[in-house]
């Protein structure tokens, strides 16, 4: 909040830690999620509009703080409206009920007889009593929430499960300064890291009096492997980093695996074994008439966000530091900058600002160590870090590839019995903090921790590898275990879905070949194997609005369909893909049905669902970052490219409305189902199954060849 | 080893800096640089014009695209000296005294994005699109703006907002990019 507030003395924060009311008919609102392009800031602005019985307009969001948000850890997981929604919504529910009881209290009637309109409290009869904001700063709201007002029940809802504009957009619309790349603070400095040509290679030597030449450089920094530059000028800072990395000399770096037999390379590595889930059914066993066992992979991928990473750091003293950041944990990159330097966490203070489309751990938090790593040159003066996009491919944390195994065993009626999955990939976490480990590159490199440790796949975090490792369908005898990699040649941590995209790509795959071996239609196929009534409601949805049952067959085109509870906890999603195929898949058309229980924003929510297909149809098609023995070669958008403009499939979204069950995260739901989806139309299409992914030219005709 | 893939202006011996003068959004603007400092950093740094933003400055992706001479260009590998005595129109440039246009109008009704880091140079790429066709049609805009890449997927609210601006512009209305350019 503005003024520093009092604080609670107990774990349990006080609702005036996330409930400002100001005298200027404003609400402060602030909470530990950051906004990260998926419009979170807004669903949570009218779940406190709503609790608070204000208009929307009126909500202001503080961006979160170490200084004095509420510590809600990492925006992750789909989980921001399941966790720090729910929590809003308790405080601004006991918020309204004491500032009403205040105003009661006032004026000597019950509480009972005064409601609110847009913050105006009043009597029995209409009347204007008293208002929020005649309560500003009067400590009404400092104390903990005690559970005993029950909030709004879903009926009585004018604004959450309304549309509303995204708070941000106008904005961006306009070119208004909002990112961090657009941060000009006073005596502000740029600086720029040069980093080792490969993973393992260690610096030698560098000539910083080349750099020095550009005479507005202030200082070369090198520490270890870290090097790096600070100028005056933001392109001298660029010019002088090149001088830098041309003098360089590097040790010679670590081998890379083969990356065109990724999925064999998984397999043979040594790897910690977690059983996922385990049934036995003896009687399901004997039923088991036929069984198909097939392998599945997935490259590396990229976050691949349109801006590189960018982070401003000023140290005030030897001891008192200021970080600005897009991480999405701005209180565990805060213990691991204070674990770097000795310090403790009070001395660091770390401020979320907006950066472009953040899709997991991407460089946010090292580039954000890369500035306080320079700035400690600069004493006083803040030093901005912009990644380059070389930098950006070459040292992001990938979503790590994966191979999947699956033998599925079927009953004379084409059922499924028996079910046996296998993951095999590095972790999917090397987020800052991770298991005890720093987790910042800059501090690897600058000798302030050993070489990064391999990623993992923390229960907390639901899970990495084995996330929708098990399938939704009916299934009586199962085994799915997950072979983590002990070793991380290439650093890998959280992209999008995690391990959900890999694992449902292939569980829908296999369940298209078990419909086929059926002869049942997919969607009259996945329609009878799954429990969930919801579930099927979905599947029905997505074909009704792809027009399933009136799909035209013809030469080259192809249908298909996927499903998947994300998590197998939160938001069901369906998707039906058609594409037109021969030698290389164009996704043409997609479209989704989501029920994700209680919805705050719909038009937000089909806004990320729509986003999520395209990217995942990007990913399906398009993206693998590629390597050599030693070194990344995607380094740009043409060794990287994405879906375009001109490829980018039509997005149709059907939102099942559930305004009574709890809301089910959501961001991520597509990536699997759309993945699932596009490889079944390609079969559809080609008759030819393609169980690699990218599904590009070569695999498809590798495919060919094999089949 | 594979060189790094740096911008070609960045190996290039270092010049002193001189005065340029440089016609942004209508009005004349005095700098002091290197002459092969890329106009992008000009514009942000120099002219405190943040709209225009880095993405890789190699010219790949759309993120700095400004209007030169009324044509989308990337910026951050377009040396300043090559941009003196050509009108340069920034997003800034673009807007209705800092209101939305138009066109920008109809993103927000569209609620045509969502990180957003990559829409003023859609906005740009749009603008120059329905200045040179006013009525295009959805192929015409997928192929105006396929230099522009999106990461988060806005790709169809993008379309449908361009569409929408060039199906309820008034004929007689003075097109955004001539207007930011004072023509």
């Amino acid at each position: 909040m503005s003024a520093a507030p009092r604080q609670s003395a107990t774990a349990e924060p006080f609702v005036s830690d996330r409930v400002e009311i100001t005298g200027a008919g404003e609400v402060r609102i602030a909470v530990g999620k950051v906004e990260l392009g998926q419009g979170i800031l807004t669903a949570l602005a009218q779940i406190a509009a709503e609790e608070l019985d204000v208009s929307f307009e009126r909500v202001r969001m503080v961006s979160a703080t170490t200084a004095h948000s509420p510590n809600e850890g990492f925006t992750s997981g789909s989980m921001s409206v399941m966790a720090a929604g729910t929590a809003l919504r308790t405080a601004c529910a006991h918020a309204r009920a004491w500032l009403v009881e205040a105003a009661a209290h006032h004026a000597g009637v019950s509480p009972e007889t005064l409601s609110v309109r847009d913050g105006t409290i009043l009597d029995a009869r209409g009347n204007q009593l008293s208002s929020y904001w005649e309560f500003a700063n009067q400590g009404v709201l400092e104390r903990v929430a005690g559970g005993d007002v029950t909030p709004k029940k879903p009926d009585e809802y004018s604004i959450v499960g309304h549309n509303a504009a995204r708070l941000d957009l106008e904005d961006k619309f306009l070119g208004r300064p909002r990112f961090i790349h657009d941060l000009s603070l006073p005596g502000q400095l740029f600086g720029r890291v040069v980093r080792p040509p490969a993973p393992g290679a260690q610096l030698l030597s560098a000539d910083a009096d080349a750099a020095r030449s550009i005479d507005t450089v202030v200082s070369v920094v090198q520490k270890g492997s870290f090097l790096g530059v600070i100028a005056e000028r933001e392109d001298d800072a660029v010019r002088a980093a090149e001088l830098l990395r041309e003098s360089a000399r590097w040790s010679d770096p670590t081998p890379l695996p083969n990356q065109h037999a990724i999925g064999d390379y998984l397999r043979s590595q040594p790897a910690e074994v977690t059983p996922v889930a385990h049934l036995v059914d003896e009687a399901a066993r004997g039923e088991v008439v036929n069984t198909i066992q097939r392998r599945y992979s997935r490259p590396y991928l990229a976050h691949a966000s349109i801006a590189p990473g960018c982070g401003v750091a000023c140290w005030h003293t030897n001891a008192e530091l200021s970080v600005w950041t897009h991480s999405q944990g701005i209180f565990p990159l805060r213990g691991a900058i204070a674990k770097s330097f000795g310090l403790e966490v009070s001395q660091v203070v770390v401020q979320h600002v907006e950066g472009a489309g953040c899709y997991g751990h991407n460089s946010a938090d090292d580039v954000a160590f890369d500035a306080v790593l320079l700035a400690r040159e600069t004493l006083g003066r803040p030093v901005q870090v912009v990644w380059s996009r070389d930098d950006e491919f070459a040292w992001e944390p990938y979503g790590p590839a994966m191979a999947v195994e699956i033998a599925a065993g079927v009953d004379t009626s084409g059922d499924i019995v028996q079910w046996r999955q296998d993951v095999w990939g590095n972790g999917h976490v090397t987020r800052p903090g991770y298991d005890g480990n720093i987790g910042l590159l800059g501090a690897s490199e600058a000798a302030m921790q050993t070489v990064l440790p391999a990623a993992v796949d923390p229960a907390s975090y639901g899970g990495g590898n084995s996330r929708n490792a098990v399938p939704a369908y009916r299934v009586r005898d199962l085994d799915a275990t997950v072979h983590r990699l002990l070793a991380m040649p290439i650093r890998t941590s959280s992209l999008r879905s995690l391990g959900a995209m890999m694992n449902v790509f292939a569980i829908e795959s296999m369940i298209d070949e078990l419909a086929e071996l059926a002869k049942v239609d997919p969607v009259e196929y996945r329609l009878r194997q799954l429990p969930d009534e919801r579930a099927r409601a979905v599947v029905a949805a997505a074909a009704e609005l792809a027009g399933w049952k009136d799909r035209k067959s013809s030469d080259g085109w192809g249908w298909g369909i996927a499903y998947a509870r994300y998590k197998n906890t939160h938001a069901h999603c369906a998707a039906v893909a058609r594409v037109e195929a021969v030698s290389s898949v164009a996704v043409r058309n997609i479209y989704v049905a989501v029920d994700a229980g209680q919805i705050v924003n719909p038009d937000g929510l089909a806004n990320q669902v729509e986003g999520g297909a395209v990217q995942a149809a990007s990913w399906a098609v398009r993206e693998a970052i590629r390597f050599d023995d030693h070194q990344i070669t995607s380094r740009d958008w043409e060794s990287y490219p994405i879906l375009r403009f001109s490829e980018a499939p039509t997005v149709s979204v059907t939102l099942l409305p559930r305004p009574d069950e709890p809301s089910l995260g959501v961001g991520e739901c597509a990536a699997g189902p759309v993945a699932g989806a596009i490889a079944n139309a390609l079969y559809d299409a080609i008759g030819v199954r393609v169980r690699d992914l990218p599904l590009t030219p070569e695999r498809i005709e590798a495919a060919i060849l094999q089949d | 080893m594979i060189a790094s893939n740096s911008p070609a202006w960045v190996g290039r011996p270092t010049t002193d800096a001189e005065s340029f003068t440089l016609e942004v959004n209508g009005s004349k603007r005095d700098v002091v640089c290197r002459r092969d400092t890329p106009l992008l950093y000009v514009l942000r740094n120099d002219l405190d014009l943040k709209g225009t933003r880095f993405g890789c400055g190699l010219g790949q992706c759309g993120a700095c695209f400004v209007l030169l001479d009324g044509h989308p260009t990337p910026s951050c590998d377009l040396p300043v000296w090559a941009s003196v005595d050509h009108s340069i129109v920034t997003v800034e440039g673009l807007s209705d005294d800092g209101e939305p246009s138009h066109l920008q109008q109809c993103f927000i009704e569209e609620q045509a994005a969502q990180c957003g880091y990559c829409m003023s140079g859609i906005m740009v790429s749009a603008a120059a699109l329905l200045e040179s066709n006013p009525a295009p049609d959805e192929a015409a805009v997928r192929g105006a703006l396929d230099r522009n890449l999106c990461r988060c997927g806005s790709h169809n609210r993008v379309i449908r907002a361009v569409l929408k601006a060039a199906a309820t512009t008034d004929a007689t209305d003075t097109p955004d990019v001539a207007k930011a350019a004072k023509l």
